[in-house]
């Protein structure tokens, strides 16, 4: 399966890639109205970590043997045996955060206030390049 | 502190229905001209530390921000300007000189704006690039007075060693030390697979750039930083620095602050030490002099390399080029006064040399005067925006030019002459590990590639259009060019007929 791979060296920490993570699951065709857009704003699925210079882009591994899918407790953490893909159902969620616990990246991030796993790195779609990688201005994300 | 008195250069225009408060542009300034309130998360510009390097207003997601030059402040003044008083305010504040990077940005006449170039009509049939060959490669270095044969027909003349070219287009000098190693590495990978060759400068070829050695033409200056026998072997020639055209006269001053670990190595000097360049040779006080370096930097890499001097354009800038080819140098490349620096006196800069028009058209008229054209290439640098300004150069008699600052622009230079400082944003001219990253060399060899390519495609059109399909046919062929809004005197001095004759 193609996955996204950070290249630290290129990181510059701007950001963008967790700005256009945002829009890309916002639901809204711009920058402006995704932000503009407060209550329904999403987490990005895809954080920079940072010390000094140097930072890169962390976001789901889709692990093979994925400890966040056998971790699950309400069956809301499945692996599409065909794409490779791990995903996320909300409404199946029942906020236990055992993923979290079990996560070795840190890649699944939570709402405090509402209980329940917010956001995790769904690939956009799998198809084309996801919108971090997409947007990265300095190759520092790629997708293969 | 007393109030300070220097007024702020440029205004920084946030449009609130745009920003979105994301950041980017406070994380990306390292100027502190954007800033980001962490009790609230809401944004602040400070236009006295904006430098107008466009930074943020290029990574902005919505297009939030412009940064414009400030208007005229205060009553206007044609001779006393607003920047004219904020150097003498600076001035008065630090007692310092005024510092500046990249050319001269004073509006000069540019002499190659005031030149055409001819075309075929009719009389003299046009060349079609697409559908015939052209030639742009080029060679430089010393040419045989006369090449004889033997019975088959084959030269038996020894060549001196030759420099060959794809395009006449080389980097020109730029050390690692003023630039980061991205910078360097962007250069020398986009000179190695366009067929040319890059310049260290006087800051010793990195340990990572060995591996680029056959097309680096490696400086020898008056500091003699990274000048080791492996350095002079691993090169395509070596080049003595004298001269440099935005600081005629000077030397060089790397701050110690730019002098890293990896910076210290290569030029083997202290970490953190200033690297002082010093403004001459100590060794060379003379023509003879000079033939001294140039020929034992020839015994010591065995004949097999050209050796090239640099020079600033000056006035007395022709005897300096003759008695250089006279002392044995294989190129000769001058650099005019609106070439670009990582740090020099501003009024050095803008006040110090010739332009290069002048300065090659009368060294290529007087070495063919003495009938020593062909024991030299020249080359020449200072400002070549375009491949127009490569083309009228080579019709003035340049052999190639050398590219510093559009090579920089192409890698994301925004000319806000602040190099010297080492806080480059576009992680150009800075040490800063946080900045440097921000030139991916795999993008950089990227764009470099294109430009000299697309420069390449324009000069074969151009070329075609006079009829010609070598760029031979256009070296020093002063009849391809006609000048306008010029004296009779400077016309005379160029070789050039005013337009119309």
């Amino acid at each position: 399966m193609k996955r996204i791979y950070a290249k630290e060296e290129h990181c510059i920490g701007c950001r963008l890639c967790e700005i256009y993570c945002i829009l890309e699951h916002s639901g809204h065709q711009t920058l402006v109205k995704a932000f503009a857009d407060e209550e329904n704003r999403p987490e990005p699925a895809c954080r920079v970590e940072e010390d000094g210079a140097l930072s890169f882009a962390l976001q789901c591994r889709h692990c093979e043997d994925a400890p966040c899918v056998a971790a699950c407790i309400a069956g809301a953490m499945t692996r599409d045996p065909a794409t490779g893909v791990v995903s996320h159902d909300k409404d199946k969620c029942v906020g236990c955060w055992s993923c979290v616990m079990m996560c070795p990246f840190g890649g699944i991030h939570i709402d405090i206030e509402k209980g329940k796993v917010v956001s995790k790195c769904d690939l956009c779609g799998g198809e084309d390049a996801p919108a971090c990688v997409a947007h990265c201005p300095n190759e520092a994300l790629i997708y293969e | 502190m007393p109030l300070s008195l220097i007024p702020a250069e440029f205004e920084i225009r946030r449009n609130p229905d745009l920003c979105i408060k994301c950041g980017v542009c406070t994380r990306q300034c390292s100027f502190s001209g954007q800033n980001i309130n962490p009790d609230d998360g809401s944004i602040s510009s400070d236009d006295n530390s904006c430098v107008g390097c466009q930074r943020c207003v290029t990574l902005c997601p919505t297009h939030a921000l412009q940064v414009v030059q400030r208007p005229e402040q205060g009553r206007r003044h044609a001779i006393w300007t607003t920047a004219t008083r904020a150097g003498i305010a600076k001035q008065a504040e630090t007692g310092g000189m005024l510092l500046t990077g990249m050319g001269a940005d004073k509006p000069f006449p540019v002499y190659w704006d005031r030149m055409f170039l001819n075309a075929s009509q009719v009389t003299n049939p046009s060349i079609d690039p697409l559908r015939e060959p052209m030639e742009l490669r080029t060679y430089l270095g010393s040419k045989p007075n006369q090449v004889e044969f033997d019975e088959q027909g084959r030269p038996v003349t020894a060549m001196p060693p030759q420099l060959r070219l794809e395009l006449p287009v080389m980097f020109s000098a730029m050390s690692f030390g003023s630039i980061s190693l991205s910078t360097a590495m962007s250069m020398a990978r986009a000179a190695a697979e366009s067929g040319t060759y890059f310049n260290t400068g006087e800051g010793g070829l990195h340990a990572s750039l060995r591996q680029y050695g056959a097309n680096a033409i490696v400086q020898v200056a008056s500091g003699r930083f990274g000048v080791t026998p492996d350095y002079l072997a691993n090169s395509a020639a070596v080049e003595i620095k004298i001269g440099q055209g935005a600081k005629p006269g000077i030397g060089g001053h790397l701050p110690g602050e730019k002098v890293s670990a990896e910076v210290s190595a290569t030029r083997m000097i202290p970490q953190g030490a200033d690297a002082i360049s010093p403004a001459p040779h100590h060794d060379i006080y003379s023509i003879e002099d000079l033939k001294q370096l140039i020929w034992a930097l020839k015994e010591s890499t065995n004949y097999t390399k050209p050796i090239s001097v640099k020079i600033a354009a000056v006035h007395n800038i022709v005897p300096i080029a003759s008695g250089a080819v006279r002392a044995g140098a294989d190129i000769v490349a001058i650099d005019g006064i609106r070439g670009g620096t990582g740090a020099a006196p501003t009024m050095i800069r803008d006040n110090v040399g010739i332009p290069i028009e002048f300065a090659l058209a009368a060294v290529d008229a007087q070495l063919r005067k003495e009938g020593i054209r062909h024991q030299a290439s020249l080359v020449a640098a200072g400002g070549f925006r375009n491949s127009a300004d490569i083309m009228k150069a080579i019709a003035l008699g340049a052999d190639a030019v050398y590219l510093g600052s559009s090579a920089l622009v192409a890698l994301g230079c925004h000319m806000c002459q602040k190099c010297y400082t080492g806080k480059c944003t576009w992680g150009i001219a800075t040490q800063d590990p946080y900045l440097t990253k921000r030139l991916n060399p795999e993008i950089g060899v990227k764009r470099l590639k294109n430009l000299l390519r697309a420069w390449s495609l324009e000069m074969k059109e151009m070329l075609g259009g006079m009829g010609m399909n070598s760029i031979d046919s256009l070296r020093g062929n002063r009849e391809m060019l006609r000048g306008i809004e010029m004296s009779a005197q400077e016309l005379e001095i160029l070789g050039v007929s005013p337009a119309g004759r």
